[in-house]
């Protein structure tokens, strides 16, 4: 790790003020993508500013048909919450499947989709569900935020204060882990809310998270797996490399997206 | 039995230390005035090393010395060894490259150190080595074993043509070949055996000081055999005389091979040490670990099995390519050779073998013994083929196995073993009974129903431990003699020290040899203490490797208890004033037999050091004895392990859904800790044939340099397992322990890959057998569940 100088505002203002001040300055959430690239000299920013003190950037909250989470509500606070089971049990779920305990116990909500690993969970569910990402300027479509692998539409001294998902009548995640990482080596969300039908998957694209239009135009017609029997994506744009070919990630989207439509449709 | 002595299940006494954090590890340990070192590594797997700039780096915050392998040469020191010599077919020893500590003039491999900056603090050190500028002409990489040897392949070392280290061979070729032509079927296959990183939980460390009044140095290190290092690093590196150099192997978390060999890094912090008269401290980073502790396995095999007409085996032909990476690490060269070929007879009695093995270098890590070490891949030689062959003869694997395990002992192989006693079938019986095989036609037909591939593997695995009778080894290479030493040192008050020249690093030794020593004397658990692991403490000793503590260490312990209580009874006599030859030893008390005078331990000690009532011209004063023991042969644990695998043809997850062990190692001293073995072992064998892939890309970069990249087994990869015994003592020791630490990891490939290919209906695959390759098979064979 290389030095760096570590700040502890209290409010959202202070925070990005020293964004603003600092232009190399890192926000600090959870630290479990942050520290590790620190720890391996891979990342040296000489400003931290913490958001642990900040107040209300955690919580989670019903408001009227969308769930409002938090940015630096933890993934073990979002899996055992009874309020996210209640509204999007899929989401509970989701949360549960990151890392293991001591990373669910760490991570947050606002640092994954800031930091949109092509292979993470969250932003499935932000584009699977149609959420809306809101920061201290802005409220953005979940749609217009993932714009490539470990991009996002976040401007410079731009905070993700929640996440604001609208709440489904059915959804389900299936996610298949890389067997080292136990990141999604693909992960599909699925989600029917009225005539809307998202399909969103993540860990197979080379340029990350992305929505599958073919898919959810059959689901439209009938929301069961039977609509998707056969269908698959091309091999062209998935990610390769030693954990599985473009083909074999292009042949999983089809395999999940059956199982999580089966899942949410509960069969 | 009694609730302690050999065959209980005593709990570990050292689990407490370890489970709450009070272990004492090596970079627990913190000297005065203790600097950090920091070792810059070659990023290229072979390229020459044109300059080293430190000018930079030297004015650096806390540095306190920057040093190349120019430098280190400077200071003449001995070069880091391997000590089994291997002959070529030809009789021409094995070509041998230098390796010293520092590179100078090339790198190797990704990993190979070339400079240190030793610093106040680690991120000084790092610091300043980000400054110190290393240029380097990258020269071509070779790293794939099989065309390492190859017409225009990078040369690695001038000693060794062709980048090969030997040819080696066992057997007798033309009788083999004469069974060959004789033979009414013939199963061939091919193999990579696959390349594994250790990964010890605690990684590797070592701290090394420098007293200047005395002149001698201290190592403080993660090493499974401390008195080897001291050894190597006086007799070969010459670093210090063996007086002068001390070495500590405290509490080590986990070793699995890769911590028996003698590494760079401690060397050159004792070299650091010395120089700066500053204590040195090294401990590696997971990263670090990746590149620089030995790997295991890497061979590349064809093998035929041939049969006559009645399903009996008749000859073998092994041929494997052996990669032993950049440079050959201390024990290499036997892996390979002595602790696999050797091996190839499995449970059968197969006439005709011959084996040939071609080792060579390449731009990788250097590969050594790694738990099992040569036994798990001539298991998976014999074994694969075994079931292989079942499948094209159309016989059941178990019957096939049974019509040609060796039945009568002791049994001599035709690959030089000297089987002494087992008996195969009783395990594999037990085995098949305890599985359910006969169940296994409807699970598999419930699976297909639920759109799952199932299959079942064997392993009928047998393996050498025990190592070693020192004069065998000596006519086959080994450069050091592989007894054990034991000293069993009463207090005055009856407690007593074990000092052993084994070493523990997760085996449970404090409790094992506890166990047998305070059953033998009728004392409390409590009451002995286990010391082991230094080498001002413990007399010359091998180590821990090769299953081999409970074997020839204990062995060990018995001889000196053997003495202790010869002269005990001495005294007990003086005592007692009774005739020796009516001094009876039971329970902890000295009784003249037929009478009911009696001293209890405790007092025979007392006196024993008191020594008021016995002749001292006659007896020595003291209760102390030792012995090194030296065993007659190799043991022999087998056993059978069953497998069964869900294949999820989707997604080509295969899921070990079925395991039972059924082992035969002797003499068990606690069940608990070998089940424990059991399962440790069997869960690095999953991760070999599922998980573990060892991944570099052409030009020698390890793309499985991390957790993210290189998966380790983890519990919910592995099933419950049904583990369970049979017991034929091994002749040759006083327990009849054959040994059992490595039984798992050789087993469980083969069983895992049977039950697979079982599964799959495809031959054609090799481990690790991850979704991704299993659905590529299945994409070949177009393999569908029935009822599906
Ligand atoms: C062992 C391990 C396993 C893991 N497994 C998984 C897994 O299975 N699935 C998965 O999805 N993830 C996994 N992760 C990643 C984990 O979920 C991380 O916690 C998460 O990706 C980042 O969140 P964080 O709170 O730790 O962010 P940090 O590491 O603190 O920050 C990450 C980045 O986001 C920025 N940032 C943080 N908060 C905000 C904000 N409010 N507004 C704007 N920018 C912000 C930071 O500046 C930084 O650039 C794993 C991590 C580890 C260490």
């Amino acid at each position: 790790m290389y030095a760096f100088t570590f700040h502890r505002p209290q409010t959202l203002r202070q925070a990005v003020g020293l964004l603003a001040k600092n232009e190399e300055a890192k926000l600090l959430a959870g630290g479990h993508t942050l520290l590790p690239t620190m720890k391996l000299r891979l990342a040296g920013p000489p400003q931290l500013v913490d958001l642990s003190l900040v107040d209300g950037l955690s919580g989670i909250e019903l408001r009227g048909r969308s769930l409002s989470i938090g940015a630096m509500t933890r993934h073990n606070d979002v899996n055992t919450s009874p309020v996210v089971h209640e509204a999007i049990p899929a989401l509970a779920k989701l949360a549960g499947l990151i890392g293991d305990p001591a990373v669910r116990h760490m991570g947050t909500i606002g640092g994954s989709i800031a930091n949109n690993d092509p292979n993470a969970d969250y932003p499935a569910a932000c584009l699977g569900l149609g959420a809306t990402i809101i920061t201290n300027k802005r409220r953005i479509k979940a749609d217009d935020f993932f714009t490539g692998m470990f991009s996002t539409a976040l401007e410079p001294a731009e905070i993700i204060t929640k996440v604001s998902f609208p709440i489904p009548k059915k959804a389900a995640y299936q996610k298949f882990k890389n067997q080292a990482s136990r990141f999604a080596l693909v992960g599909v969300f699925v989600s029917k809310r009225g005539s809307d039908i998202r399909l969103a998957v993540t860990g197979a694209g080379a340029n990350g998270v992305f929505r599958v239009p073919s898919f959810e135009e059959a689901l439209k017609t009938r929301f069961s797996p039977k609509s998707l029997e056969g269908m698959s994506i091309p091999a062209d744009g998935m990610n390769s490399d030693i954990h599985g070919s473009a083909e074999y990630r292009a042949h999983l989207v089809g395999v999940l997206a059956r199982r999580a439509v089966a899942e949410a449709i509960g069969k | 039995m009694s609730a302690i002595g050999i065959g209980a299940a005593v709990r570990r006494k050292e689990d407490q230390r370890f489970i709450t954090g009070r272990g004492h590890y090596t970079d627990d340990i913190n000297r005065p005035g203790q600097a950090a070192i920091y070792f810059i590594r070659s990023p290229h797997a072979h390229a020459r090393i044109k300059t080293i700039n430190k000018s930079a780096a030297a004015g650096m915050p806390g540095v306190a010395g920057i040093f190349t392998g120019t430098e280190f040469a400077q200071d003449k020191l001995g070069n880091l060894i391997c000590g089994w010599t291997v002959l070529s077919k030809d009789g021409s020893p094995m070509k041998m490259a230098p390796h010293a500590a520092l590179a100078a003039g090339k790198a190797n491999h990704v990993g190979d150190a070339v400079a240190v900056v030793i610093a106040d603090t680690l991120a000084q050190a790092k610091d300043a080595a980000e400054k110190v500028k290393v240029e380097y002409e990258v020269l071509a990489a070779v790293v794939d074993p099989a065309k390492a040897a190859a017409n225009g392949a990078p040369l690695i070392h001038e000693v060794a043509p062709n980048n090969t280290i030997y040819n080696w061979h066992l057997g007798d070729p033309a009788a083999t070949d004469a069974a060959f032509r004789n033979a009414s079927h013939v199963t061939a296959l091919e193999f990579v055996n696959n390349r594994l990183v250790p990964n010890a939980m605690e990684p590797r460390a070592a701290l090394a000081e420098y007293d200047a009044a005395s002149g001698s140095l201290t190592l403080w290190n993660a090493s499974q055999n401390p008195h080897v290092a001291r050894l190597v690093i006086s007799a070969f590196v010459g670093m210090a005389p063996e007086n002068k150099l001390r070495v500590v192997a405290p509490d080590v978390g986990g070793g699995f091979g890769s911590k028996i060999f003698i590494y760079p890094e401690e060397v050159v912090c004792l070299w650091a040490a010395r120089k700066l008269n500053r204590p040195v401290k090294w401990t590696a980073e997971r990263s670090e670990s990746f590149i620089t502790d030995a790997h295991g396995r890497d061979h590349v095999t064809k093998a035929q099995m041939a049969f006559d007409g009645e399903g009996k085996i008749v000859g073998l032909k092994v041929h494997t390519i052996a990669n032993l990476g950049a440079y050959m690490s201390t024990f290499s060269s036997a892996v390979p050779t002595f602790l696999y070929a050797t091996l190839l007879s499995g449970q059968y009695e197969i006439p005709h073998i011959y084996c040939e093995v071609d080792a060579v270098y390449t731009n990788t890590v250097p590969v050594d013994a790694y738990r099992g070490a040569g036994r798990p891949e001539a298991a998976y030689v014999v074994e694969r083929l075994v079931e292989v062959s079942a499948r094209e003869l159309g016989i059941d694997p178990a019957v096939l196995r049974e019509k040609n395990f060796v039945k009568k002992f002791p049994y001599q192989t035709s690959v030089a073993s000297l089987y002494d006693a087992g008996d195969f079938n009783a395990s594999l019986q037990k085995a098949l009974q305890i599985h359910d095989y006969k169940g296994f036609a409807k699970r598999r037909r419930e699976s297909e129903r639920n759109g799952k591939l199932r299959g079942i593997g064997f392993a009928s695995y047998i393996e050498a431990c025990g190592v070693a009778p020192s004069s065998l080894v000596g006519q086959l290479g080994a450069g050091v003699g592989l007894w054990e030493s034991a000293e069993v040192r009463v207090n005055p008050t009856g407690s007593v020290e074990v000092l052993t020249g084994c070493h523990a690093h997760g085996q449970g030794h404090e409790t094992t040899f506890a166990q047998l020593v305070a059953d033998r004397l009728g004392i409390a658990i409590d009451q002995v203490n286990v010391l082991h692991g230094d080498t001002d403490i413990v007399q010359f000793g091998m180590g821990t490797y090769g299953s081999r503590s409970g074997a020839v260490g204990m062995s060990a312990i018995v001889k000196a208890l053997d003495k202790v209580e010869a002269k005990a009874k001495k005294i007990a006599a003086h005592l007692l004033e009774a005739a020796e030859a009516d001094i009876v030893f039971k329970d902890g008390k000295f009784t003249v037999a037929g009478t009911d005078k009696s001293a209890a331990w405790g007092e025979v000690a007392l006196g024993a050091y008191v020594a008021h009532k016995f002749p001292t011209s006659e007896i020595e004063p003291g209760l102390k004895e030792s012995s090194f023991y030296d065993p007659t042969n190799f043991t022999f644990p087998a056993g059978c392990h069953i497998c069964e695998v869900e294949v999820d043809p989707d997604t080509g997850e295969a899921a070990v859904v079925g395991w039972t062990a059924v082992d035969d190692f002797g003499t068990v001293v606690n069940p608990m800790i070998v089940e424990g073995q059991v399962h440790g072992g069997v869960a690095q064998g999953v991760g070999q044939a599922l998980l573990e892939h060892t991944v570099y890309d052409d030009k020698g970069q390890l793309i499985t340099g991390s957790y993210m990249d290189y998966a380790m087994p983890r519990a919910d990869n592995l099933p419950d397992f049904k583990v369970d015994m049979t017991v034929t003592r091994c002749p040759s020791n006083p327990l009849g322990i054959k040994g059992c630490g490595e039984a798992g990891a050789i087993a469980a490939p083969a069983a895992v890959m049977n039950a697979v290919t079982d599964a799959l209906g495809t031959e054609a695959i090799d481990m690790p057998a991850t979704p991704a390759s299993v659905w590529a098979a299945l994409q070949r064979t177009n393999k569908l569940p029935r009822a599906a």
